[in-house]
């Protein structure tokens, strides 16, 4: 096992350089660059061949790129062209906000996604397990954005109860520690701001886990209804185990593979599925961060960024992989 | 086992129960659904509560010498003031922290009387020393700073600096500053100019602290070669000093920048308490907080949103004069652009009025001049191109050329500027009109930022849509910035324009001015560099009971004269 995840992770260097080279072209290859973003209407020649100079821009692609491996190599990953702020300190603070969102989506759509299939597996073929299709066919199809909007219509706009955008209300202070708003409000002890947060993070986590919800509720059915007529389970009932203890002992035990594995793929996609649920929540996370980077040919961030978003997925892969081996015994990593 | 699967799910459950009902309950408490508090305290005495205004992205930095985009200048205004500024809603310069002002006979020296017991937030004195600390501090910009993202707006206004790097201008308008007594201040520069005085009114030339310039580092950083200046001091993001209605009070990236009504202020003190700047950058988003009553106000209105907006007793739309100009723009490199009749033709061919009419919801103006009316300059009468698509026609046949002429027309997606809110729906009526006179449009379509712009730059648009917002109220910003000099995306030398407007530039007196100005462009109606079509007036909502907002041309708009009284 143990060798299982240092060869993976060894297998990260390779990824990385791949990666970091195919990011860096492909910036590159774009049309426009950051002068022309920068200045918009108003650049004239002079002035972006001038900008362009000062960002090395000028300079063949090679020998830009050896010139970012060895910032890199020294912890460094360059200032942002449209905020001059280091790429880092901008990590530090958008990375913990998807993540808590991502977190929040997930459990979300793990708590009402896994009942969900499950008793539409257990009432196959009843108004309910129809219901749930319904359900987790609109989760899939309706996109991320129109649902916010909805969501945000009638929950903030009509009644009141929710804010629509941001992640804490701006009349109140907290200090940030950790950027992990929740964690924040917790150590400050303020608990009228947790109140706060865990408000501004309902309706973003509803909308992005819409998604994952509708895949977990129906990948729970299809195994759940699977394992169902597998033979040790008639056993199990034959011999007179009481039925809740055959599904959550038997059933839901074995059918939580596929699922482990559903989850898993998810929230990796949960990081990309962000951008949009980011921008019309003004949530400030790593989506709306990459989008605009793009939008302003934000060379340092775009690199920094997606380099530090694979990282994190093939992290995450990793971990799914591992939990396998903890959920089902039979599996042996070597 | 039994029992940690019972758990693990109670807890999931649990923990989303949690979170909806955290959702749910919040029915007595009004936080999220109004930021305004403007409320009576206990003695009876009215408090002016906190106004949150939505931006549309973050400030860069809170420095005016190194920003030039929309949000860094909308707080810096704030806080900040120069010697002139603008009078309220209009373009008219007005005294600020210079109360009077004259030039010499030749125009080269300014002299600016400054106003007495001004005192900057950290309670350093303002008086002439300042003043030429910030000029010469501008002009002494050196490496990085030189770099027109960061000091765009010395070198539009000034041109060089005191040791110009590579690739800089190598002129400067700008001589010296001299603090002749402890409230006069006489700018000297290199030529006459006359639209140097506007300029000042600029957001970029407002007066800093030299206290807190050298204290906070405004200028320290390091050169890196991969990514260029790397600010080190704090000035800029953490101690932004200045003289204004507004001081600095923090600032958290991505979430808020506070601001809090400065006590000692010298003219009329801002009537609330806080200025809350919050960044949401998604349109409907903006509608929607609005709509909650988490911001009192946003710019940038949509025009499709102004009518659900008008719909609302609850909100108020405030229309911001028109000051720009959207455009047809014609390149005469690529033939047969380069004759005249044919660019008649085009001018005959589009129905600007229709235009107008189905795409800026009453918001929009026809456009004859590539300047805005109410601005100097204005020309009385130029000759205008109507809708006739039959004379276009005939322009074509006596041009000579091969009908229908073939075109290449671009025009940007993704984007929504303040002339041009929907782009792809301007490009298709106006490329409908041209099939209809006897050309034939190839459309040529891309995102606006930095692709399409770089294509217009680079001369590879025969036909292409654009426009200009103007940044201060003189011709020169507008007519100057376009026909002044040869440019890729106009593609033509026209050596008597170009002349008309370095006269103009140059000149002192006003009238002559003016009217040269107003002969520069009837110069322009006749030589057809592109098609001016429409001058808007774009849309700001707020709250019913947000007052005393005075949306401005050039959007200079403090928020010391905004009162929540009403809410």
């Amino acid at each position: 096992m143990l060798r299982f995840v240092v060869r993976r992770l060894l297998l990260l260097v390779p990824i990385l350089v791949g990666l970091s080279i195919l990011v860096f072209l492909w910036i590159r290859i774009l049309p426009g660059g950051p002068a022309q973003a920068l200045l918009g209407e108003r650049g004239t020649d002079e002035q972006e061949a001038q900008i362009e100079r000062q960002y090395g821009l000028d300079e063949p692609v090679h020998v830009q790129y050896w010139k970012y491996v060895q910032t890199v190599a020294q912890g460094d990953f360059g200032d942002s062209i449209a905020t001059r702020q280091p790429v880092a300190e901008e990590l530090k603070q958008k990375f913990p906000a998807t993540i808590e969102l991502a977190l929040a989506a997930m459990l979300f759509s793990i708590a009402f996604g896994i009942p969900l299939g499950f008793f539409a597996a257990k009432k196959y073929g009843t108004p309910f397990d129809h219901a749930s299709l319904v359900v987790s066919l609109l989760g899939i199809s309706i996109p991320i954005f129109f649902l916010a909007i909805i969501l945000k219509y009638v929950f903030a706009v009509k009644l009141g109860w929710l804010p629509t955008v941001g992640r804490i209300s701006v009349l109140i202070d907290l200090e940030h520690p950790t950027n992990f708003y929740v964690l924040d409000a917790i150590i400050a002890g303020d608990l009228g701001a947790l109140w706060d947060v865990l408000k501004h993070l309902v309706l973003p986590a509803v909308a992005l886990g819409s998604i994952p919800l509708a895949v977990i509720a129906r990948i729970t059915r299809a195994a759940v209804l699977d394992v169902q007529n597998e033979d040790y389970v008639r056993t199990a009932r034959a011999k007179g185990v009481s039925p809740r203890l055959v599904d959550t002992r038997h059933v839901l035990r074995n059918a939580l593979l596929p699922i482990a594995t559903i989850i898993g793929l998810q929230t990796g996609l949960l990081l990309s599925g962000a951008v949009l649920t980011e921008t019309v929540f003004a949530w400030p996370g790593l989506g709306t961060w990459l989008v605009n980077a793009i939008r302003v040919r934000d060379f340092p961030v775009l690199q920094g960024g997606i380099l530090f978003v694979s990282i994190v997925f093939v992290l995450v892969n990793l971990v799914v992989d591992v939990m396998y081996a903890i959920i089902n015994p039979r599996i042996r990593y070597s | 086992m039994r029992t940690k699967w019972h758990w693990l799910l109670l807890m999931l459950v649990a923990g989303v129960l949690t979170l909806a009902a955290a959702g749910c309950g919040g029915d007595d408490d009004d936080e999220g659904a109004a930021g305004t508090t403007a409320a009576e305290t206990e003695d009876g005495e009215a408090s002016g509560g906190t106004l949150v205004f939505a931006s549309s992205a973050d400030p860069v930095v809170l420095d005016g010498a190194l920003v030039s985009d929309g949000e860094s200048l909308r707080a810096i205004d704030q806080m900040f003031e120069g010697l002139v500024t603008l009078s309220g809603g209009g373009t008219d310069i007005e005294p600020a922290l210079a109360e009077s002002w004259e030039a010499s006979d030749d125009g080269l020296a300014w002299t600016f009387q400054l106003r007495e017991g001004v005192t900057f937030h950290d309670g350093e004195p303002f008086n002439a020393e300042a003043v030429c600390f910030n000029f010469d501090r501008w002009y002494n910009f050196s490496g990085p700073l030189q770099n027109p993202s960061a000091s765009y707006y010395w070198q539009t206004v000034f041109g060089g600096f005191a040791k110009p790097e590579e690739g800089s201008p190598e002129d400067s308008l700008y001589e010296s500053c001299e603090a002749t007594d402890e409230f006069t201040v006489v700018l000297n520069l290199t030529k006459a100019s006359s639209s140097f005085l506007g300029a000042l009114a600029l957001t970029n030339f407002t007066i800093a602290s030299p206290k807190a310039l050298e204290e906070f580092g405004a200028d320290e950083g390091t050169v890196d070669e991969e990514t260029g200046f790397r600010p080190t001091g704090t000035y800029g993001t953490e101690h932004p000093v200045g003289t204004g209605p507004f001081q600095f009070e923090s600032w958290t990236r991505g979430d808020r920048l506070v601001m809090t009504r400065y006590e000692d202020y010298w003219g009329d003190k801002a009537k609330i308490d806080e200025l809350i700047f919050r960044p949401i950058s998604d349109n409907a988003a903006r509608l929607q907080a609005l709509q909650a009553g988490e911001i009192q106000g946003y710019d940038l209105v949509e025009p499709q949103d102004i009518p659900t907006i008008e719909g609302d007793e609850n909100l108020q739309i405030l229309d911001r004069p028109a000051f720009n100009i959207g455009y047809v723009g014609i390149n005469q490199a690529t033939a047969p652009l380069d004759q005249l009749e044919v660019r008649q033709a085009i001018a005959h061919a589009l129905n600007r009025q229709e235009v107008v009419d189905q795409f800026y919801a009453g918001r929009g103006e026809v456009a004859h001049q590539f300047q805005p009316p109410d601005l100097f300059g204005y020309a009385d009468e130029v000759t205008e191109y109507d809708y006739d698509p039959e004379r276009a026609q005939e322009l074509l046949e006596q041009a000579g050329v091969e009908t229908p002429l073939k075109l290449t027309f671009c025009y940007p997606t993704d984007v929504s500027r303040p002339y041009m809110p929907d782009p792809p729906r301007n490009f298709e009526a106006l490329a409908a009109n041209l099939n209809a006179a006897g050309f034939e449009i190839t459309p040529k379509a891309a995102p606006w930022s930095p692709d399409y712009l770089g294509m217009v730059d680079e001369g590879n648009c025969p036909l292409y849509l654009l426009g200009w917002t103007g940044d201060y109220a003189d011709p020169d910003n507008f007519i100057g910035t376009f026909f002044q000099s040869p440019q890729k995306a106009w593609g033509f030398e026209n050596q008597e324009l170009f002349d008309k407007l370095d006269e103009a530039e140059a000149e002192t007196d006003e009238d002559t001015r003016i009217g040269l100005y107003q002969e520069a462009n009837q110069l322009i109606a006749d030589f057809v560099p592109g098609v001016p079509y429409v001058h808007t007036e774009p849309a700001l909502a707020f709250a019913a009971c947000v007052e005393g907002y005075e949306p401005s041309p050039v959007s200079l708009e403090p928020f010391s004269l905004v009162s929540l009284e009403g809410c």
